[in-house]
């Protein structure tokens, strides 16, 4: 008992002392010359490989940048696990090293609470892959690089009518995915708009994302020849493998979380033969700077780029973009930075990785349009 | 515990309250660690509850983030349905806590019933079966305001809640709430442990706190002096349960979004760690292990990739230092060495008998 | 048919519960504890299983033996280092340094082997037999885990009942201090218990990522909280009871999804486990032991 107590006053000193030097710690400002940009995404747990990707590709423009001449940066990621709280704590952190341009959270969750706070301490946010409309609305100084969720969901029914893809449709989401149940909702929404057929629609969770055969069951059962997937890839490759096994072969039709399936290390491609996606980024597009950022991100980090990471990347360069045209100097305050960004972004163009043109209304959502790809024999192929 | 130890605790809290208060003033606390202290006074109350039910009652139980789930979404709806009717946001938090509180408590009522008839590790899994079944409603329910009040709808979505034009969708089903008024502040926090304290303090102090001890050292025994096991278990279970409900609202109420993942198996078993790590039935112990516990990971930041490892290697060493004798020996030589003999026998002789 | 189907389905997938749940109960059984990072170990094989047969290109067999060897090893380990220490406390102490264990494991596997999921190569491939012109298929891969889920139950249950090593593990798992009177090493017994218990999460690993092939570091976390409850539910520390927890488990979740909804499931899966511990407090097959004052 006594020694736990010697024990727990030890640890606190520690962590006295410990904050104390974050104290003094933090009180350098523009000293170095160059932007202070934060962000926050998933580097651990479950959602990790979405962070990471984000962290690269932006980490690969600010070095780019820094390598010209002219604005530099400085970069700093932080953790968050896909929480919102530890998300919080993140920004909280980034706020006393210093931060004056926030990169915002990478997944949906932890961005509705972080641009909260960047709203109220005014600084500015770009994030390059929170989707849902929770994430900008009411604040005026947060911009999204992806499309929001609404857009997917009709995107996507608009699409399959368009193409005449399918006349019955099978839609399985994640119901516990803030992500996922959006662009359902809106692509529901869309469809009865369209006179499309939803026939089964049918739901997983986190807990239970290991056996698709009831909701394929059901979709066979009922005769769908599509099944509409608004999730990530890695439910998605076990969904491909079962529907194989019970011998079912519907059109399959994804969003911009199936970009990244055919990275998937000894993902059988075959699988995914015939998969529609909407996504904004095309790795193996022979466009020049693609090449060149997917060369140079293969180099360092031995894989290749998804969609995120190309948002990341996007990010820093539409970053300075609106710095250059705002003439905005590293010495402003976060919140000088804010206003001047706020008016650059939602008047500038800006032609990037995941789209040309890109445009940024008022009200934060980007209007760039999405790319429609068909994977055949292990790549992606435009549609249009 | 002896009366003076309970002081010790209400004046380290109050003296931990002001010193923080005239830090901030001063304007010598990080942005980290301000953010962190509606949290960290939330999960207090998640760890002195459980402490009531793990280490007071001694029933694990590992579904204590299902009950913070129920009070975090029942005070946000209060919250925000009152928000036009009732504008001062003192009454309106108070009036959140207690409807959070409130719902939790009928939960832990509702579900103390079955689960109390069980014993150890299937009262454990039982109550983590909760936590998930409370998990999954929740994913599922939608509730909206408009002028004729609250709207309730289950398995659809927002649109099945017909709302009138200008109503607002509440709970979302997944996407949980967003768009929440920050109400919760420090000293709101601050204020929920010392109510929290001053109910667990009291209840253990009670006659019928010493009636739960004995059922817990002794159910058998305990039954044949004529203790009521169900009234007893289901008082020291409903106020744990309505006191994660109020600490639920508090941590809501602090952040611009939740939603029901948050509060998984993986949280119920954080406050778990907090409460063993502390002392089972030590609230004192509870205290410093959440407080520890919650700004490890952030003083971690340091370590990047590798700060969850040095997290978990932490946990362990700490649990290995703090259970095993040959441990314990080893880090009471050291201690020894540094500080003279006499300085410990002194204080021996004054903390002697509540050890 | 659709019954069919869904009773296959749930069969195969209630297995691999099954045989990691056999490994939860087994290490309960005797040393009293709930190993929460026994989960953890099954992602543990089920990397290095498939590091043998992708990157190494070795035959499949000796990829699950390698793995077997690997997670035994570690399973001792880890036992050694994070668990024999507290042999002399209460139960729920060890419980945190074994969670603590499962948080290190999987943020080990993280900086070992990146986040990004990878997927697994079933060992029996992805043939399936066709049934009733197409409309009920089987993959090979579930009878495979039905059989070998049956095969460990059996050798488990002579192991226990006909070895002196497996008489040593019932006398500990009745009573430590009696069996070290008698004679017998509780240390050592444990340690063959884990070395057990982790041989079979490798096997466990295998299996769970050749039906459902994505590899991640927090693969083992879900699987093994429900295989926590499937032992829990079957009666926890009996052998048999962890296979039929785990089945009954596997099926009960399928049926949920397929007959009541697929947004319920998980509700439908506690609620009916609280539903049997409420009219079976022990589990399906656990002791009734009589309270003594």
């Amino acid at each position: 008992m006594k020694l736990k107590r010697i024990i727990c006053i030890a640890i606190s000193l520690v962590l006295v002392a410990a904050l104390a030097a974050g104290c003094s710690a933090n009180e350098k400002k523009g000293e170095s010359g160059a932007f202070k940009i934060g962000g926050t995404g998933p580097l651990t747990g479950v959602a990790a490989i979405y962070g990471t990707a984000a962290m690269n590709g932006a980490q690969i423009a600010v070095d780019e940048i820094n390598a010209m001449g002219g604005i530099k940066f400085e970069l700093k990621y932080e953790d968050d696990e896909h929480d919102a709280e530890k998300a919080v704590n993140a920004y909280n952190t980034l706020k006393d090293w210093g931060m004056q341009i926030f990169l915002g959270s990478v997944t949906s969750t932890p961005a509705v609470a972080t641009s909260a706070e960047a709203f109220n301490d005014r600084i500015f946010s770009l994030t390059p892959s929170a989707s849902s409309t929770d994430v900008t609305k009411g604040k005026d100084n947060m911009f999204q690089m992806c499309f929001a969720d609404p857009n997917q969901g009709t995107a996507s029914a608009q699409y399959i009518a368009d193409k005449n893809l399918g006349t019955k449709i099978a839609v399985i989401y994640k119901n516990d995915d803030p992500y996922s149940k959006g662009i359902y909702n809106t692509f529901a929404e869309k469809a009865a708009e369209l006179n499309l057929e939803i026939v089964s629609t049918t739901t997983f969770t986190d807990d239970s994302q290991t056996d698709f055969n009831v909701q394929l069951l059901d979709a066979k059962d009922k005769g769908a020849d599509l099944i509409f997937l608004p999730m990530y890839y890695t439910p998605a490759s076990l969904i491909f493998q079962q529907a194989k096994a019970m011998g079912y072969a519907p059109k399959y039709f994804g969003v911009d979380g199936m970009d990244g399936i055919l990275t998937l290390e000894n993902f059988d491609t075959s699988l995914a033969e015939g998969v529609i996606l909407l996504t904004p980024f095309n790795a193996d597009s022979n466009d020049e700077r693609t090449v060149n950022f997917v060369n140079k991100y293969k180099e360092l980090f031995d894989e290749i780029p998804n969609q995120f990471a190309a948002d990341g990347y996007d990010c820093i360069y539409a970053l300075k973009a609106a710095l250059e045209a705002a003439e905005c100097k590293p010495s402003m305050t976060a919140s000088e930075l804010c206003e001047k960004l706020i008016g650059a972004f939602t008047t500038m163009k800006f032609d990037g990785l995941t789209g040309d043109s890109m445009t940024w209304a008022a009200n934060g959502e980007v209007s760039k349009s999405p790319k429609g790809m068909v994977i055949q024999n292990g790549a992606y192929v435009g549609l249009d | 515990m002896k009366k003076n130890n309970i002081f010790l605790i209400y004046g380290t809290v109050i003296a931990a309250y002001i010193i923080i208060q005239l830090l901030m003033s001063a304007g010598a606390v990080t942005s980290s660690l301000r953010g962190q202290l509606v949290p960290i006074c939330a999960y207090i109350v998640m760890a002195v509850s459980l402490n009531l039910t793990v280490g007071v009652l001694g029933e694990l139980s590992l579904g204590h983030a299902g009950f913070m789930s129920i009070g975090a979404f029942t005070g946000v709806v209060a919250c925000m349905s009152l928000e036009s009717a009732l504008p001062p946001t003192l009454p309106r938090f108070v009036i959140s806590l207690l409807v959070g509180a409130a719902f939790a408590g009928v939960a832990g009522f509702l579900i103390g019933i079955p689960v109390l008839r069980l014993n150890g590790d299937y009262l454990a899994i039982v109550t983590l079966a909760f936590g998930e079944i409370i998990k999954n409603i929740i994913n599922c329910l939608y509730v909206g305001i408009d002028s004729r009040g609250l709207h309730l709808s289950f398995l659809t979505n927002s649109d099945a809640l017909n709302l009138e034009e200008g109503g607002t969708v509440i709970i979302n089903g997944p996407m949980g709430i967003a768009g929440i008024t920050k109400l919760s502040t420090f000293t709101f926090g601050f204020a929920l442990v010392l109510v929290a304290l001053f109910i667990v303090l009291n209840l253990i102090r009670s006659r019928a706190g010493r009636a739960i001890m004995a059922l817990r050292d002794n159910r058998i025994a305990a039954e044949s002096i004529g203790i009521n096991v169900t009234k007893y278990k289901l008082m020291a279970f409903v106020t744990s349960s309505a006191l994660a409900g109020a600490a639920g609202t508090l941590f809501a109420l602090n952040y611009s979004t939740i939603t029901a993942a948050k509060f998984n198996f993986n949280t119920s078993i954080l406050v778990l760690v907090f409460v063993v790590l502390g002392g089972l039935g030590n609230i004192w112990g509870s205290i410093i292990a959440t407080t520890v516990l919650v700004i490890l990971p952030e003083l971690l930041r340091e370590f990047n990739d590798y700060r969850m490892l040095v997290y978990a290697i932490v946990l362990i060493l700490v649990m290995l230092a703090t259970n095993n004798a040959t441990f314990k020996n080893t880090l009471r030589e050291l201690v020894n060495k540094i500080i003279p003999e006499k300085l410990i026998k002194r204080k021996e002789g004054t903390t002697d008998g509540n050890s | 048919m659709t019954f069919l189907s869904y009773l296959i389905s749930g069969l195969s997938l209630g297995s691999v519960y099954a045989i990691i749940a056999l490994g939860y109960t087994m290490v309960y059984g005797i040393a009293k504890m709930l190993n929460f990072a026994h989960g953890d170990v099954i992602m543990v094989g089920a990397y290095v299983c498939f590091f043998a047969m992708t990157r190494w290109g070795i035959n499949p067999v000796f990829g699950i033996l390698l793995a077997m060897a690997v997670c035994t090893v570690l399973g001792v380990i880890i036992e050694r280092l994070a668990y024999k220490p507290l042999r002399a406390v209460p139960s729920l102490f060890v419980l945190i340094t074994a969670i603590g264990m499962s948080y290190f494991l999987q943020n080990a596997a993280q900086l070992l082997w990146t986040p990004n999921p990878k997927v697994f190569t079933s060992v029996v491939g992805n043939a399936s037999i066709k049934l009733f012109d197409g409309q009920l298929s089987i993959s090979v891969i579930a009878i495979v885990t039905i059989a070998a889920c049956f095969v460990i139950m059996a050798v488990l249950s002579w192991y226990i009942n006909n070895t002196k090593m497996g008489k040593a593990m019932r006398a500990c798992s009745e009573d430590k201090g009696a069996a070290q009177l008698m004679g017998i090493s509780v240390n050592l017994t444990i340690s063959v218990t884990f070395a057990i218990g982790s041989a079979l999460a490798a096997v466990a690993g295998v299996l769970l990522c050749s039906a459902y092939p994505t590899l991640m570091p927090t693969t083992g976390a879900m699987p093994g909280i429900k295989a926590f409850t499937a032992a829990v539910f079957g009666g926890i520390g009996s052998i048999p009871g962890a296979m039929i927890g785990g089945i009954m488990l596997g099926i009960i979740e399928i049926f949920g999804k397929g007959y009541i909804s697929t947004q319920l499931s998980d509700a439908v899966v506690f609620a009916v486990l609280i539903i049997v511990l409420l009219v079976k407090p022990t589990g399906i097959l656990g002791k009734q032991i009589n309270e003594k004052v």
